[in-house]
Parts: structure tokens; sequence; C-alpha cells
């Protein structure tokens, strides 16, 4: 028989609602391998007696033939998830020991519909970052081999310092890395500018970012506002469109958020893409994009169309002057949300001669060397006499970009195919030390969908050479998540599914 | 509005200076606390006092992952504000993200509304003196977040934070420089407070910090551009804004006549130094770094709902006015101390209601607000009711008692309370109408004194001599008119 841990969570909440399997063995299950796999660093806060007790109300619902569409799965929190009296701190130092009084919405709606808490997963420090590296509490390892790599070599890096080893991708990582490795059937993830899709593609599992607006934002750690957006990631496209069907819907105390009836998602994942039309946006064929995942493109084409879609080719004109405004945007709105970590009422607090000695040493102390990057830009991009030239014209692109997109969907495309990224996974340490926009440039092709407040989703699709999985994004219209579903899973069906690692790690 | 006649100098409110006259320029940032149950962006109560930090959400502490959701009440309050201000309401406005680091600011960022205001131009109309009228232009109103307050006695090391006022909505009322004296300043802010009070969108409780001014002030010969102007941070009565004007533009002054210059830069002023001190200059002033709060979306709502709201308002003070001139015939000054304060008007108005409508507004102003302001009492405290002064009016006019009787009538009211007609009678105060009665008595007088009324009959002036002894004689409740008429024919003058 597979491993409970192997399930799909279709499968497992097949199994849960026909007695197969109880909600307590599955998740034992579950704490079991994260315990084996902890050098991997997925999770920075394990909650088994938490997971042990809902698991154990679980079954006492499923025994009563009831129970919620998440009933007795056991999942893992991104750290961004506010959870009550739960680790909580972003991955950074300066939430020291803070332990929320209050749920986020997202997870309320998780735990309302019977899911199962394993813990918190690692994540880049406020989710700044490509490759999980800039967490406070460490990298966090995939459980992709690096090409060439036995099991022993990565087994005594695991051991090491983890250099080599192959980065998830960020901010993500511990959710997408988790997924990956079976240590959860699905996880909670954040997304400002590629934050589920990068990983997501890096480790062979599908991510969503829904539209900007679909799930509330109350109660999780504020990146960027203006382009955040929670979704999951999951084995599959199904288990992505069940579970956010729980995460997805309105919430009065995020004025943000959009008040539109939430749709079955898992009814489009199969549905026919007959007739779909399916834009190709030329500027995303880039400069020095290896040529692997430009026929890992072509493939994803042909697959669309075999199943009947139209492909169109399409301009977003505008794409790529999307990065360079996203970097000044999101540190913009970064620096203010921040500024609230300031030693005064939670957190760290590093003691001063005076109140600005205290703000400045608990400030310096607290965050790590990516963040304080940003608020310096965000700071520097807001400060009198800059503002016009940095973040109002940031602004005006932003307009443009959106209105690319607007003019790509009126012209009756729907939807839009991409690579998810311009490479496969990297190793630790490999990448950004010398210059940060070499990591930044991770996000070029995800970014302008966050700028956009679009859908996206990244698929797998595909491996390099070397064996490592690649995925392909699709971006849909506003609120249109279930095309993407339908898209993806014809991506899914045809690419195969994901031959994920063996546990090397154990 | 009518800069026209603001950008002239007021000829009489110069002030001399060793140089030559110097005119005043004033503009003011009034900041009132929005009358509402919750805060801005939160559910915490707003009620004064309490425990410290026992009004606080966790939006207020600025916990991880918080934001903030507009109260609608403190928008619509906004919006009548702006009406009454009869000033532009604009149905798209931003809230915006200012920021600075202060331990009594925990989101880092006081959320305000910077280059779109819910509230556009404006026009107060201010009387200064009986005489004197002018209009004051509004710039804007926008709505913000007020801080909490720091904690400075707490103990010996630290400093504590009180939270509760964190995140109370505020109106920013901002006039243009139309002011031209610590007068018409403190003119400006008691109306302001009328209107606020009229419409119940503040209660203007300065005391209570629920009204605070920042008070600009520059100024220049008569007729030359803006001097530079400081700004005075802060200052919490209205007597205070009137004699943080006066001081800083003779230190102004003073600086300008010995050759300096004025540094731009934020004071404060003292009222028991009677002096205004530097806090910041222009070099230290923040940089806010401004920016449209990505937590909110722009504040938008129908010109239908100004107007549902326009046609609830209360009548304001301007309109009142009007009609008291109007209807009552009443004179503009007393007209306006009249509708000061809602409260007098509608006790005005029951007082005047079928009744001589001057005489009843002379007794609310003379008698009854001077001896409220004796007693330290307001309108709403009042121990005579409108009801119980309408009655002494009536007594008045009916003939029962003469105006002198009246005012001990009204002070045993007053202090003893009653019903002014039964008093009247049990206290023997009516008026002797009786001539019988008045001949007696004048018929005694002038048996014995015959050398005054030979003198009266020389000099028919010394009649008052007679009149005051009847009176006397009657305990003051002889009609005056009667005991003249009974006089003059005895005295055959």
């Amino acid at each position: 028989m597979t491993q409970p841990t192997d399930l799909t969570l279709a499968d497992a909440r097949n199994a849960l609602r026909d007695r197969k399997i109880s909600s307590v063995e599955l998740t034992q299950a579950h704490l079991d391998a994260m315990e084996k796999a902890r050098a991997l660093n997925c999770f920075v806060a394990e909650t088994p007696v938490q997971a042990l007790a809902m698991a154990k109300a679980s079954d006492v619902r499923l025994a009563k033939g009831e129970g919620g569409v998440l009933e007795g799965l056991p999942l893992g929190i991104k750290d961004l998830y506010a959870t009550k009296g739960v680790h909580t701190q972003a991955c950074s130092h300066i939430l020291d020991k803070f332990r929320p009084e209050y749920e986020s919405t997202v997870t309320a709606q998780l735990w309302r519909d019977g899911a199962v808490m394993l813990g918190k997963l690692n994540m880049d420090e406020f989710a700044m970052g490509s490759s999980n590296e800039t967490s406070y509490y460490g990298p966090v390892a995939s459980p992709w081999l690096p090409p060439k790599w036995t099991e022993d070599n990565a087994r005594s890096a695991l051991a090491s310092d983890k250099r080599g080893l192959l980065v998830p991708g960020g901010s993500s990582g511990g959710s997408a890395s988790a997924v990956a490795a079976r240590l959860c059937l699905g996880a909670t993830a954040s997304d400002t500018g590629g934050s589920i899709r990068q990983p997501a593609a890096f480790t062979g599992t599908v991510g969503i970012k829904p539209t900007y607006g679909r799930c509330s934002r109350w109660g999780m750690v504020a990146f960027a506002s203006s382009l955040d957006q929670a979704g999951p990631i999951a084995r599959t496209v199904r288990d992505c469109a069940i579970m956010l069907g729980s995460m997805a819907g309105y919430d009065p105390k995020d004025t943000t958020s959009v008040d539109a009836p939430v749709p079955d998602y898992e009814k489009s994942v199969g549905a026919s893409i007959r007739g779909k039309k399916i834009g190709i946006p030329k500027e995303y064929r880039i400069e020095g994009m290896p040529a692997e995942i430009d026929r890992l493109w072509q493939q994803g084409i042909a697959w669309l169309k075999a199943a009947g879609a139209e492909i169109v080719d399409i301009s977003l004109p505008h794409t790529k002057t999307a990065l360079p405004a996203y970097y000044i945007v999101a540190p913009a709105e970064a620096s203010s949300n921040l500024a609230r970590y300031d030693g005064v009422r939670y957190g760290l607090r590093v003691p001063g001669r005076d109140i600005s000695d205290m703000y400045e040493q608990t400030r310096a102390k607290g965050f790590g060397k990516e963040v304080r990057r940003r608020i310096m830009i965000g700071t520097y991009v807001l400060s009198a006499g800059y503002y016009d030239a940095y973040y109002v014209r940031a602004q005006k692109i932003r307009t443009l970009i959106k209105r690319d997109f607007e003019l790509a969907y009126a012209s009756g495309v729907d939807a839009i195919l991409t690579p998810a990224t311009p490479s496969a996974a990297f190793g630790i340490g490999e990448k950004g030390s010398a210059d940060p926009v070499e990591m930044y440039l991770n996000d070029v092709f995800t970014v302008t969908v966050n700028m956009a407040g679009l859908p996206g989703l990244a698929v797998p699709a595909g491996y390099t050479a070397d064996g490592l999985p690649l995925g392909l994004q699709l971006i849909g219209r506003p609120f249109d998540e279930e095309t993407l579903f339908s898209l993806a899973e014809v991506i899914e069906q045809s690419a195969g599914r994901v031959t994920l690692p063996k546990p090397w790690w154990n | 509005m009518d800069s026209q006649m603001n950008t002239h100098a007021r000829p009489s409110k110069l002030i001399k200076g060793a140089t030559g006259d110097w005119e005043i320029v004033i503009g003011m940032e009034i900041h009132a606390q929005v009358s509402s149950n919750s805060k801005l962006f939160s559910g915490a109560s707003t009620e004064f006092g309490g425990d410290p930090n026992a009004h606080v959400s966790l939006v207020d502490a600025a916990m991880p992952g918080m934001l903030p959701v507009i109260n609608r009440e403190c928008v619509a309050q906004a919006i009548r504000t702006g009406l009454g201000l009869k000033a532009q309401i604009n149905c798209r406005s931003v809230f915006d993200r200012k920021n600075y680091f202060y331990p009594d600011l925990p989101q880092g960022y006081q959320i305000s509304q910077y280059k779109s205001p819910i509230v556009g131009e404006g026009t107060v109309i201010v009387d200064v003196t009986a005489s004197e009228q002018i209009q004051v232009g509004i710039e804007r109103l926008h709505l913000e977040q007020d801080a909490g307050k720091s904690l400075h006695d707490q103990s010996p090391t630290d400093s504590f934070v009180d939270l509760n006022r964190s995140g109370v909505a505020l109106m920013e009322i901002v006039s243009k420089p139309d002011l031209r004296s610590a007068e018409e300043a403190r003119a400006y802010v008691t109306k302001l407070r009328t209107i606020l009070r009229y419409l119940g969108t503040c209660d203007g409780d300065m005391e209570k910090g629920s009204l605070r001014a920042d008070v600009n002030v520059s100024v220049r010969k008569p007729g030359a551009p803006l001097g530079t102007r400081c700004e005075i941070k802060n200052v919490n009565s209205i007597r205070f804004i009137g004699q943080a004007v006066d001081v800083e533009a003779r230190r102004q002054i003073g600086i300008l006549e010995d050759g300096g210059k004025i540094d731009q830069e934020t004071r404060l002023f003292d009222p028991g130094k009677g002096e205004t001190r530097s806090m910041r200059s222009k070099e230290e002033a923040h940089d806010y770094r401004y920016f449209p709060d990505p937590d909110l979306l722009p504040l938008e709502f129908e010109q239908s709902y100004v107007d549902e709201l326009a046609s609830h308002l209360p009548e304001l003070p301007d309109e009142k006015k009007a009609r008291f001139m109007r209807d009552y015939g009443l004179p503009s000054y007393d007209a306006g101390v009249l509708v000061m304060e809602r409260a007098s008007a509608d006790y005005y108005e029951n007082v005047a209601k079928g009744r001589d409508a001057k005489a009843a507004a002379n007794w609310v102003i003379n008698e009854l607000f001077g001896r409220l302001n004796k007693e330290g009492k307001d309108i709403e405290t009042s121990p005579v009711s409108a009801d119980q002064l309408g009655g002494i009016v009536d007594l008045i006019s009916a003939g029962t008692i003469s105006g002198k009787i009246a005012k001990d009538l009204f002070e045993i009211v007053f202090t003893e309370g009653g019903d002014p007609r039964e008093l009247v009678e049990t206290r023997g105060m009516k008026q002797v109408t009786d001539t019988g009665a008045i001949e007696a008595a004048v018929d005694a007088i002038i048996a014995a004194n015959p050398d005054k009324v030979a003198q009266a009959q020389a000099k028919p002036t010394m009649l008052g001599w007679f009149v005051g002894q009847v009176m006397k004689q009657t305990g003051g409740k002889a009609n005056p008119q009667a005991v003249n008429d009974v006089l003059k024919s005895k005295l055959g003058i």
C-alpha cells in the first residue's frame, strides 16, 4: 500500500470519507515524516499536540458522516499567517516570541472546514526573497537532489551548512519543500511577486496566486499590501482547487477583499478547455532564457492546442518595466508596513540610551540584511524629492501593465501561458550574494501578475535535461481562477504527474 | 472665498511698531475630534477617560496583519461638517499614510488624507464684534487618526504609552490665511465650535482635547507679500489662541525691526511664561513620506448620499440668526448671542413663543445669561426654565408686576424655584393699581410734607421725590404710572 503521506489531498479526503484511514493515522504519519525531515528545515514550529487533537475531533465528525471539505486533512501553514497562540514571526527575529491572540481569516476558514494544523512553515523573512535563504531560521533545502549528486552527498550537505543543495524557491520555500517532501498534504503560501508560483515551479508542485481580493489578508503579516495575496501550494491541480475553495472569500475585516461568491473550484478541474483562447505573449521570450524553458513552453502550447484550445500571439508591451517598477512599489509599501516593528509593544526589543537608540538597535538586530535593504529602498523612493521620480512613475507603469492585460482580455483571450521561472532551481548560497538583482530576476515572469492583481497558477510541465522540475504559468482574467484550473489540469494530465524524489533525507 | 477682501489690510487691525504699521496674518488648523462611538478604523470605544489602554483593539495596537476598516459614521460626520462649512464635498477621497516613528504611534504611520481630502473649500462667517463681520475661507477638511499618549511620569526610567486615543477620528479643518488679529482668531474658533456643536459632529470640549488648534502666524507691512510663518502647535483654549497670536506677532515684529529674519519653524506656546518657544526648525521637520494607504480603497460615495445627509442637517447658526432677526425683530448682536449655543437658541424660542420677542431676548441675554455666568452654570443646567422665565415676562406685560419687582421675582425663582405666578400671589409682590390705596398714600405724604409740596409746585421735577416716597410706602408695588397721575392731580402740576 502507498504511504499515507504519498496520497494526494483529494485521495486522502476520499480515504477519510470512506473510513479507509483515520485522520489520527494520517496526521501521525505526517508528524513522523516531519520528524524525519527536520534537516530540510521546512517547519519552524511543529504543533503535534494540537494536530492530534484536531485530528481526533475530525475523526469524531467523520464517524458521524459530518465534517467540512477539508475534514481531517493535515496541512502546513506558512509562518506569515497569524495562528492563535502559535509561533507567528514571518521568520523574522524582530517578531521574537510573538504569539498572536488571534487567528488569520484564511487559516480560520481552513479550521472551519476541518483541516488539521501540523505546524508553521519556514519562509523568507517577511516574504522577501526568492530562495528561502533570508529566513532568520536558516535556509530550507529542496527535496530534489542537485544534478549529479548522490544521496550520500546530499545527506552530508544537509548535516552541515546545506550549501549546494537546491533552494526550494521563495518566499514560500518551506511550503513548497514540505509539500514536495510529503510532510503535509498541502500548505498555505503567499505571493507578492511570485512567492507561490516560483517555489511551486522549483519543487514540482502546483501553486496558485488567486486574484487580488479573492482571499482575505486579515491576519497575514503584511509585506506589500497592494500586492500580497494568499494561496495554496499542493501536489496536484485538484488539491489546489480544493484548498483555495476553503481559503477564498469576502472578509469585512479586509476592505480590499471582494464580495463575490466562491465557486466550486474542484468542478472546473477536468472541465473542457475546447475553444478557450490562449494568449502567448512575445515579451516573455527573454534574452538569455535557456532553450529548455522555451521548449517547455512550446510543449505546453501543443498540449493545450491538442485539448481544443485556440492559441493566439499577443503583446504585453510593458512587461519589461514590471520588475523595476515592482522593486519600487513593493519596498515602498514594505518600508511603511514594517514600521510597526519598533520594539515598543511586542517582539524583539534591544534596549538603548533613549527611544531613538532603542528603535535603531532593535531594528538593526531584528531585521535581516535583505529586509533592511528593502526598507531603505522603500524609504528612499518615498522621500521628498524622489517620490515623483520613483513611486509615482512606478504606479504609472503599474497602470500600463494592467492595461496591457486588459487589452489582451478585451481582444477575447481567456488566459495567458508563459514560463513560470527563467530557470530551474539553483543551489543554496549560489545567487544574489554579490548582486541582489540576480535574485530579483527570478520573479521576472511572475511580478507582472501581482502588479495587475490577476490570478496566476504554476503547474509542473517537465524537467530540465538534469532532471529538475520546470513549471509553466497560466495567467487568468480577474476572478476567473476556474479557467486556470481547467487549463492546468490539461497540462498536468499531458505532462504526467511529477515523480517526486524519494525521501533520501530520512 | 472673498480673498479680495482679505488681501487688503484692514486698517483697524494694524498694530504699531517702531518702524510703522504691521499686519498680522493668521491661518489655523483645527483638530476636531469626531463625535462617534467607535474609532476611525476600528471598533474600539472612543469614550473619554477609562484606564490606560482599556479602549484598544488589535488594529489600534498595530498588531501584525491587522487591517483598517473605515467607520461609516465618521465619514457621515465629516460630510455633515463640510456641509455646515458651506464647503465642497468630494465624493471620492483618498487615505494616505503619514510615516514617522513615535512610541504613541503604533503603526509607525498615521492614516490621514493628503492630496485628496473628503471636504474642499468652504466659508465661515464670523462676527468679530457687534458691528464687524468677516468671512474666513476654509481650505479643506480631512479625516485622520489621533495618536496615543506618552506618559512620562509613571516610572523613573521608562515612559509608558496609553493607546486609548490611538485611532480616534479627527477632522483637521484648515483655514485660509484670512485672519488678521488675535480677536479674529478667537472669534473664528468660537464660531467654528458653535457650528460643530450645532451639527453634533464634535463636542468642542477643549479641556478634554476634543478641539485643538495649530496657529500659523506671520507678519508683514500692509500690502507687502506674506511673511515667513511660524506654526504654534496644539493650543488648547480660545483664550490661549488669542494670547499666542499676540505674543508671537510681537516676537516676529521685534526680530524684523531689529533687522533680523523669521525662520520657518514649529513653536510651542507657554501660557505660564506668556511666550512661544521653538520646537523644531524647518530643517528638522519630518519627511513624512506620504503615499496612498494600500490597505484602504479610495473612499467613494454618491452625491445622493450627501444630499440625504444635507436634508437632515439641523438649522445652522447663521440661518437661525437670520431668522431671529427677521421673525423676532432682534438686532444682529442679540440674535448672534442667542444662537451661539443651540440650547440657548432653543431656550430663547420657548420664552419668546407668543410673547414680546424683544422683551424675551432682553431677559434671556441680560438677566439669565448674566446670572448663569455668575454661578458658572450654562443653559442646560439653568435653574430657571424657559416656562418660568416666560411666566415672569407674562406677569410684566400683564402689568401684574413692575420691571423692578420682576428682577426680584427672577432672583427668587433662580435661587428657590417655584411658579412665578404663585410666588407673586403668596409673597404679595403684585403691583398696586388700585387708585384708592395710592390716593391714601399720596394724601398722607402731602399732609406730612407741606414744604416739599410748595417746592414741587415751584419746580415740577421735584415730583420724583414724591414718587419715591409713595413707592417706599407701598413696598415698590404701586403702579408707577398710576402714582404719577394721582400725584400730578393732587399737587396741581
